[in-house]
């Protein structure tokens, strides 16, 4: 008997504890899965053209401070004096040489030829003789790096192709930065000289040994002057 | 007093217990399942895009890297999605004036962006970046799959937080050497603990704290 008086006093009960979860069920949403702010990319509705991310505007240019090696915002004062780091250029001509802050060691060529293979190779090859895969699909063939009037031209020659494009070459500034850029024209030339290289340039005991091939000695001179043959 | 239930009901409450059970079981194995399932999770559903890009043809056909369009995603959290640029490096000569390139040539002579459709999508209450896993040695393909063999992008793997704290709690189970990353077809090697043991060394792991809430929901 009392069970049953309970049992009815508890039914509106539950169904309010029910109600009441569902209110709550109903009460979930998303606004911690999507908060007000954007991820990197994100579509806004603000701006005309529909992105976050928006584009400087013309006559701004990005600031990259070579001492810190950070790149801020934009400033409408250009310090872009150092023209040599940024276009290769020294007075106007092709600079002959790395810039004060690229120091040459194998570091750098490392890292040339770790850039070259990512965003070169696929039109120039990876001997950069022009004969990458894409030109296989219809691109046309650029210029082998082996012909005399590229094997002539200064180092800063390159740093401006890449910077400003070329031809069919579209300008890679936005994607390879600005020492990187050094990076790659070094190993340009690495790959210049290994494909141009007389067996005098060689280290005598090296020389002694291409020579006189023995198998097991074959390894044990490895580097970027060896690693661009394969 | 009359009796509230009849004899029978011995036999009910019996088998009630079993059908409760039952019942529950079968709610719960419904509902995970559902849950489970690609229609939940997303994983194996490629999206619609705007142009039918296709990595298998892009990264296997063609043997880009990941970097080359992908340039960020060694330097900073986000991965970087490529902009209507880089299309055309290659576009503007190879396949140029076909019709499926229309979204990406009025891209080009708009400078409206491209709106590709996100396949891997965290809430934005959890924090992650690309850089920190990409230099220690957790290789793409262990996140995103063969993403070389996809024609169509599509999502591998669940992406909840117990399929990131499965390797937070145990990453010699999952980190291969750095110049692997990139690599799509790498497979762990039969003595991958051991290995993975040194490299979490080597790389300086701090597996003690990769299981704080804090380092994914800051
Ligand atoms: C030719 C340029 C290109 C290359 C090379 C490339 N991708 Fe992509 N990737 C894209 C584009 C464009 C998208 C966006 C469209 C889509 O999702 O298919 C994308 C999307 C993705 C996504 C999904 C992003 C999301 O929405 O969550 C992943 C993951 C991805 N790429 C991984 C890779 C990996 C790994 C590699 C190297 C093996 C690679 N990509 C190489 C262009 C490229
Ligand atoms: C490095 C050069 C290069 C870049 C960069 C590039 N593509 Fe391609 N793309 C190609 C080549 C080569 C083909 C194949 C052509 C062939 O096989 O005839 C191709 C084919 C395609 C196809 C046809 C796919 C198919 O299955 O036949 C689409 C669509 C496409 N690309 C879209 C894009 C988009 C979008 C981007 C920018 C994110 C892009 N591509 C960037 C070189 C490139
Ligand atoms: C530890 C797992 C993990 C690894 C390793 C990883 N990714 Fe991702 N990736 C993710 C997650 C998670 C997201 C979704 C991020 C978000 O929603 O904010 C993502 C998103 C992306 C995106 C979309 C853009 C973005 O950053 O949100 C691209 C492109 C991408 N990844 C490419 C790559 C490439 C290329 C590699 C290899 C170099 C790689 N990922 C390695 C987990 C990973
Ligand atoms: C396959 C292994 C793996 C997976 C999967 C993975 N992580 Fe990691 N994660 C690592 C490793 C290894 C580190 C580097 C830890 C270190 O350097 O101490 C790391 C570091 C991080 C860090 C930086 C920690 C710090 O010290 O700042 C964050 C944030 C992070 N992971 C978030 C995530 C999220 C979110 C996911 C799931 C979407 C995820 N990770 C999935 C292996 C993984
Ligand atoms: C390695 C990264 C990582 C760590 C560490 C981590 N989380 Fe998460 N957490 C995630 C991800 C990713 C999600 C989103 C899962 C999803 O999309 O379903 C999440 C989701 C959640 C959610 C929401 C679940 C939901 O579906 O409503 C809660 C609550 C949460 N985490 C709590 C915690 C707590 C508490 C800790 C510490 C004990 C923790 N997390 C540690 C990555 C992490």
């Amino acid at each position: 008997m009392n069970y049953e008086i309970a049992s009815r006093t508890r039914g509106p009960k539950h169904a309010a504890l029910c109600a009441a979860c569902l209110v709550a069920l109903s009460g979930c949403h998303w606004d911690m899965w999507n908060n007000a702010r954007y991820k990197p990319l994100e579509p806004t509705t603000f701006f005309a053209d529909n992105a976050t991310a928006r584009t400087v505007p013309p006559g701004i240019v990005p600031y990259y401070d070579t001492e810190s090696k950070v790149l801020s915002v934009a400033s409408t004062e250009p310090p872009l004096t150092d023209t040599h780091y940024f276009q290769g250029k020294v007075e106007g001509a092709f600079a002959k040489t790395l810039p004060a802050s690229v120091p040459l060691n194998r570091a750098l060529i490392e890292r040339g030829q770790r850039q070259f293979e990512i965003y070169c190779i696929p039109c120039h090859g990876k001997l950069g003789d022009g004969q990458g895969m894409i030109t296989t699909r219809g691109f046309p063939n650029p210029p082998s790096y082996h012909i005399d009037r590229l094997r002539q031209v200064e180092l800063g020659y390159f740093v401006d192709v890449m910077t400003n494009g070329f031809g069919r070459m579209y300008s890679y500034a936005s994607r390879v930065k600005p020492e990187d850029r050094w990076a790659i024209a070094s190993y340009i030339r690495v790959l210049q000289l290994s494909q141009n290289a007389t067996p005098e340039l060689l280290p005598a005991d090296v020389l002694e040994q291409a020579k006189n091939p023995q198998p097991a000695a074959a390894e044990a001179h490895e580097g970027p002057q060896s690693n661009e043959h394969d | 007093m009359a009796q509230v239930f009849p004899p029978g009901a011995n036999w009910l409450a019996k088998w009630s217990i079993l059908f409760a059970i039952l019942g529950v079981t079968l709610v719960v194995g419904v509902a995970s399942a559902v849950y489970w399932s690609p229609v939940v999770t997303q994983v194996g559903v490629h999206k619609k895009q705007p142009v039918p890009f296709s990595h298998q043809r892009h990264v296997q056909g063609n043997g880009l890297d990941c970097r080359y369009c992908h340039t960020s995603v060694e330097t900073s959290p986000f991965a970087g999605i490529p902009a209507t640029e880089t299309c055309m490096t290659c576009h503007s000569q190879v396949l140029a004036g076909q019709e499926m390139f229309n979204p990406v040539k009025e891209s080009w002579d708009s400078g409206q962006p491209m709106e590709w459709t996100r396949v891997n999508d965290l809430p934005d209450f959890v924090y992650f970046n690309h850089s920190i896993h990409v230099n220690k040695g957790v290789g793409c393909s262990t996140c995103h799959g063969r993403v070389d063999e996809m024609r169509l992008t599509y999502k591998a793997e669940t992406l909840h937080m117990g399929w990131c704290l499965r390797c937070h709690e145990a990453p010699e189970k999952f980190i291969r050497p750095k110049d692997q990353v990139f690599n799509m077809a790498w497979e762990p090697p039969s003595d991958q603990l051991e290995q993975g043991r040194k490299l979490v060394q080597e790389y300086n792991v701090e597996v003690g704290q990769l299981l704080n809430c804090s380092i994914c929901h800051r």
